[in-house]
C-alpha cells in the first residue's frame, strides 16, 4: 500500500548542454496529492511531460505503478520501451495542459467522448453519457454542443479536464493549469480540482503557481530547483518553515510579487 | 457569321472543359493527399516515392508531361510489348491530375505541419495512435487551412485544361482555335472565350468558397 | 536533320547524344523567353499594383478586374489572343516576342499580388513609426518601406521566374522553337517521341532544382530586417 506509483529514479534529461533533470529522485504514493513548485526552468513541468511520455529521458528510470515507464524488461535487463508498451503505459495517466490544447474541429462532448471511443473501444452511446456525467461534474452540462472557441478559458480548461477523466486514469497531471486564464476565471478551475482532490481517491500531480490553492489541495509540496528536488514537506512545513534558503528567496518572491 | 453563331460549337467546347476539370481537379486532390501525406510518413521508402512524385512532376513542365503521357508512352509500351496508347481524354486527365496533384501534395503537407505540436501532444496523451492522431486530430483541423490554395489550385487547372487541345482533344480552346482557322474572326472568337474561361473560373472559385466554408463550419459557430 | 545537326540512331543511347546539341539549341530559346517573360511580367506587374493601389475607386476598382481576368485565363488563349489580334490591329511582332509578352502578361497579374504583399506586410507599424518621425513620404518609401519590402519580394519572384521557365513550352503553338517543339519535330521525323522528350523532362528537372535552390539561397541570404542602407 505504501507503493510509490511513481519513482524518478536518478532521472536526467537534457537538451544539449543544458540539464533540465539532473539525477531527479521523486516519489508519490498512491491517492497522494502533490504539488510541485519551483521558478522557470527549474524541470517542474518537465517532470509532467516525461511521464505523459510527450517527452523522453537520457539517463535513470522511471516507474509507473512498479514498472519502468520508459524500458521494457527483456532477458533481465531494461530496454528502451516500444510504442506498444508506452502505450500501456499511458492508459494509467491523464493530463491538463497549460494552454488546454482541445480540440477546436470537436464539440465539447465530442472532446471527450472521442478518445474512450476510439482508444477504449466504448460505444458512441456510451462515450457520451461519460461525457455528459463529466461535464455535469464541471458544471457545464449545458455546454456539451458547443466548440470550444465559444467557450471562456477557464470553461476549456474544465472541459480539459473533464476529458482526462473520461480515460479513467490512475493519476492525473495538471501542469500549470491555470497560468494562461485571466484571473478571474482561476477560480472556477480551482474549484473543479479542489473537488476532484477531496472528493476521489485519485493520485494528483499538479505542478502551479497558485500557492495558496496548493497550500488548501496538497497533501505534500515539493520545491524544484535545477532539475533537482531541494526540499519537500506538507504544505504547513514548507511554506511556514522552509528549511533551505533557496526555497525561501523563492517562496518570498512569488508570494510578494 | 454573327457572334452567337459561333456560341454553339464554343458551348459543347466548354462543357469538355468543365467535364475535364471536374475529373482532374478530384484525380488531382486524391493524389494530393495520398502524397502529401506519403511525404510524412514514418516509412522510407512511402516518403521517397511521395518526394520523388512531387519533385518530378513539380519540377517539369505540365506540357512536357501531357506529351510524355502521350507521345512517348506509347513508344515506351511498344519496347516491352505492352500497347500504352491513349485516349486524348485519358491523357489530358492523367496528365492534368498528376501535374495538379503534386502541388497539392505539398498544400497538404504544408497545412499537416502547421498543425499545432500541442493537438499532436494532446492526442498523444489520450493515447490515440499516431494514425488516428493524423486523420482524427490533424487532418480535420489541416483541412480548411488547404481550402485557400487547393481554390488557386483549381482555377489553374482550370486553365490548364486548355493545353489539351494541343493533343486534340475538342475542349474550349480547341473549338476556338478550329473555329477561327474557319472564319478567321479572330478577335470576336477569343474575346468570347476569354470571357467564358472567365465565368468559369468566377463559378469554379464560389464553389471553391462554399465548400471551404462547409469543411470548415465548426469555426463559424457562434454563439 | 535539326540545326544542321545529324541524329544518330543506331541506339537510344546513341540517339540520345546526337540530339542533345538540337535540344540545348532549344534550351537556350527557352531560357531567353523566361528572362524576357520575366522582365515583362516584373514592369507591367508593378504598373498593376501601382494602378490597383491608386487612391481613386476609379482607377483600382478597373485595375483589379483587370488583374482577375488574367489571372483566371489561360496563357494558351492569352498567346492565341495577341498573335491573332494584335496583327489586326496593325502591331506585328515576330512570334517569339508575342510569346514572351503573353507570359508577361500572365504572370503581370501574379507578381502585381507580390509588390502589393511586399509592401503591406511591413505595416502601418513602420509607416506610423516613420509619421511619427515627420519623414517625407516620399523618404518613407525609399528609406523604410522598399528596402524592407525589397527581401521579401525577391524569393517570391524568383519563384514565378521558375514557374515561366515551366510555361514556356506553350509557346510552341506560336512555332517558336523552344525545348519541347524542338524535342516534338524530332519525335515527328524519327518516330521515338521517348528519348528527346524523356530528356526535355530531365533538362527541366535539372533547370527548375538548380533555379529553386538559388531562390533558396538568395531567400536565407537576404537579411529578413531590410537590406542595410548606405
Amino acid at each position: 500500500m505504501t507503493d510509490p506509483i511513481i519513482k524518478f529514479d536518478k532521472v536526467g534529461k537534457s537538451y544539449g548542454s543544458l540539464k533540465v533533470l539532473d539525477g531527479l529522485d521523486f516519489e508519490v504514493k498512491r491517492g497522494e496529492k502533490v504539488t510541485i513548485i519551483g521558478p522557470s526552468g527549474s524541470g517542474k513541468s518537465t517532470v509532467l511531460r516525461v511521464l505523459m511520455t510527450l517527452e523522453t529521458i537520457n539517463d535513470g528510470v522511471v516507474y509507473v505503478g512498479n514498472e519502468p515507464l520508459w524500458h521494457e524488461q527483456r532477458n533481465g535487463t531494461l530496454v528502451p520501451a516500444g510504442e506498444e508498451h508506452l502505450r500501456k503505459m499511458r492508459r494509467q495517466l491523464g493530463m491538463v495542459f497549460q494552454q488546454f490544447n482541445l480540440f477546436p474541429h470537436m464539440t465539447v462532448r465530442r472532446n471527450i467522448a472521442e478518445a474512450p471511443v476510439k482508444v477504449l473501444g466504448l460505444s458512441r452511446q456510451d462515450a457520451n453519457q461519460r461525457a455528459d456525467e463529466l461535464l455535469e461534474m464541471v458544471g457545464l452540462a449545458d455546454q456539451a454542443h458547443k466548440y470550444p472557441h465559444q467557450l471562456s478559458g477557464g470553461q476549456q480548461q474544465r472541459v480539459g479536464i473533464a476529458r482526462a477523466l473520461a480515460m479513467r486514469p490512475k493519476v492525473m497531471l495538471f501542469d500549470e493549469p491555470t497560468s494562461a486564464l485571466d484571473p478571474e476565471l482561476v477560480g472556477e478551475v480551482l474549484n473543479v480540482i479542489a473537488r476532484l482532490a477531496s472528493e476521489h481517491d485519485l493520485t494528483m500531480l499538479l505542478v502551479t503557481h497558485e500557492m495558496r490553492f496548493a497550500r488548501e489541495v496538497s497533501d505534500r509540496v515539493c520545491f524544484f530547483d535545477k532539475g533537482q528536488m531541494k526540499e519537500q514537506g506538507t504544505p504547513d512545513e514548507l511554506f511556514t518553515a522552509p528549511k533551505e534558503q533557496r526555497t525561501r528567496d523563492f517562496l518570498k518572491a512569488v508570494l510578494n510579487g | 457569321m454573327a457572334w452567337t453563331e459561333y456560341l454553339t460549337p464554343l458551348l459543347q467546347g466548354a462543357w469538355v472543359t468543365v467535364q475535364l476539370t471536374v475529373y482532374s481537379t478530384i484525380f488531382g486532390a486524391i493524389l494530393s493527399f495520398a502524397f502529401g501525406i506519403g511525404k510524412l510518413s514514418p516509412n522510407w521508402l512511402i516518403k521517397a516515392v511521395s518526394v520523388g512524385y512531387i519533385e518530378i512532376f513539380r519540377g517539369t513542365s505540365l506540357l512536357v508531361q501531357l506529351f510524355w503521357l502521350y507521345f512517348a508512352l506509347p513508344v515506351a509500351g511498344q519496347a516491352v510489348g505492352l500497347d500504352l496508347r491513349l485516349p486524348p481524354v485519358v491523357a489530358g486527365v492523367l496528365a492534368l491530375s498528376l501535374n495538379i496533384g503534386a502541388y497539392g501534395a505539398e498544400v497538404v503537407r504544408g497545412a499537416i505541419q502547421a498543425v499545432q505540436k500541442s493537438q499532436y501532444e494532446a492526442a498523444r496523451a489520450l493515447n490515440f495512435t499516431p494514425r488516428q492522431a493524423l486523420f482524427g486530430v490533424a487532418l480535420p483541423q489541416a483541412i480548411p487551412e488547404m481550402m485557400p490554395p487547393f481554390g488557386n489550385l483549381a482555377v489553374q487547372n482550370l486553365k490548364d485544361t486548355a493545353l489539351v487541345s494541343l493533343i486534340s482533344l475538342g475542349d474550349l480552346a480547341f473549338r476556338a482555335e478550329q473555329l477561327r482557322n474557319f472564319t478567321q474572326d479572330s478577335t470576336t472568337i477569343f474575346t468570347l472565350v476569354l470571357f467564358m474561361y472567365f465565368g468559369m473560373a468566377l463559378v469554379l472559385t464560389a464553389i471553391m468558397k462554399l465548400l471551404e466554408r462547409f469543411v470548415g463550419r465548426w469555426r463559424h459557430a457562434s454563439n | 536533320m535539326l540545326f544542321g545537326f545529324e541524329w544518330d540512331t543506331s541506339s537510344e543511347l546513341a540517339f540520345a547524344w546526337s540530339i542533345l546539341p538540337i535540344l540545348l539549341i532549344g534550351l537556350w530559346v527557352t531560357v531567353q523567353a523566361t528572362v524576357l517573360g520575366f522582365v515583362v511580367a516584373l514592369v507591367l506587374g508593378l504598373i498593376l499594383a501601382v494602378l490597383k493601389g491608386a487612391p481613386s475607386r476609379l482607377i483600382s476598382w478597373p485595375a483589379n478586374v483587370l488583374c482577375e481576368f488574367i489571372r483566371d485565363t489561360p496563357l494558351l488563349i492569352q498567346l492565341f489572343f495577341l498573335y491573332y489580334v494584335l496583327p489586326e490591329y496593325g502591331l506585328v511582332l515576330p512570334a517569339f516576342m508575342t510569346g514572351a509578352l503573353a507570359l508577361g502578361l500572365q504572370y503581370s497579374a501574379y507578381t502585381s499580388e507580390v509588390y502589393r504583399a511586399g509592401l503591406q506586410a511591413i505595416g502601418r507599424d513602420q509607416r506610423e513609426a516613420a509619421r511619427a518621425l515627420n519623414f517625407p513620404s516620399a523618404h518613407t518609401f525609399t528609406h523604410v518601406l522598399l528596402p524592407q519590402a525589397i527581401p521579401r519580394i525577391i524569393p517570391a519572384m524568383g519563384n514565378y521566374l521558375v514557374s515561366i521557365m515551366k510555361d514556356v513550352p506553350v509557346l510552341s503553338v506560336v512555332t517558336v522553337l523552344e525545348m519541347l517543339n524542338v524535342a516534338k519535330i524530332i519525335g515527328d521525323r524519327t518516330f521515338d517521341y521517348m528519348v528527346p522528350l524523356s530528356m526535355v523532362g530531365g533538362l527541366y528537372l535539372i533547370m527548375t532544382l538548380v533555379a529553386s535552390a538559388g531562390v533558396r539561397l538568395l531567400d536565407t541570404r537576404l537579411p529578413k530586417q531590410g537590406l542595410p542602407l548606405k
